[in-house]
């Protein structure tokens, strides 16, 4: 992967407690799966960082390579990739994702 | 194009003595949801077994898959679920 670009993604999920990769933004989420995150997040009060990777190819790309995790979206909570949206939306089911967002609110 | 039934023979053929269901759920043979019950899931996060499922699965996913629900249990966990 492109130093740059991995050096972008570290910097990025280091300086934002929650931050998410996804497909469009907050207003025009373009995949069913990253609106259902950030309505999960948005529903336990988080704010949150959005990154559109249909706006940059290299990030699309190069989240997937840093993760090693095939899929859009991804989120990280505290510099940490916690999964796409499946796995969010089983932390958020048992009630793990709301202690992991009251944590770093 | 892939059907359900290659993904659960994939997975099945990789994780020796796993229980596995794929579904496709679209009728489209691109959304699946898959069900993986395996002891090599013992003590591992949510993450690092869905990465296994990944890596089972290769480029065909985010490729001919486009959605991959996962639920990946250990014996006991899929016990305590039925």
């Amino acid at each position: 992967m492109n130093p740059e670009v991995q050096k972008k993604i570290t910097e990025d999920v280091k300086s934002h407690k929650i931050i998410m990769y996804i497909k469009g933004n907050k207003g025009m989420p373009m995949c069913g799966f990253s609106k259902r995150v950030m309505d999960i997040f948005e529903d336990l009060g988080a704010n949150f960082e959005t990154r559109d990777v249909l706006s940059d190819p290299e990030i699309r790309e190069g989240v997937k390579e840093f993760t090693q995790w095939p899929t859009i979206p991804q989120i990280f909570i505290n510099g940490e990739f916690i999964g796409g949206c499946d796995i969010v939306t089983d932390l958020y089911t048992s009630g793990e994702l709301k202690k992991m967002v009251d944590a770093v609110k | 194009m892939i059907s359900a039934q290659k993904i659960q023979s994939l997975v099945e053929a990789a994780l020796p003595g796993s229980q596995v269901q794929a579904e496709d759920t679209t009728g489209t043979h691109d959304h699946f949801q898959m069900i993986v019950v395996s002891p090599a899931f013992e003590g591992k996060g949510m993450v690092e077994r869905h990465r296994m499922i990944y890596a089972i699965l290769g480029a065909a996913v985010g490729g001919a898959i486009h959605a991959l629900s996962l639920k990946t249990l250990t014996p006991s966990e899929a016990e305590k679920r039925s």
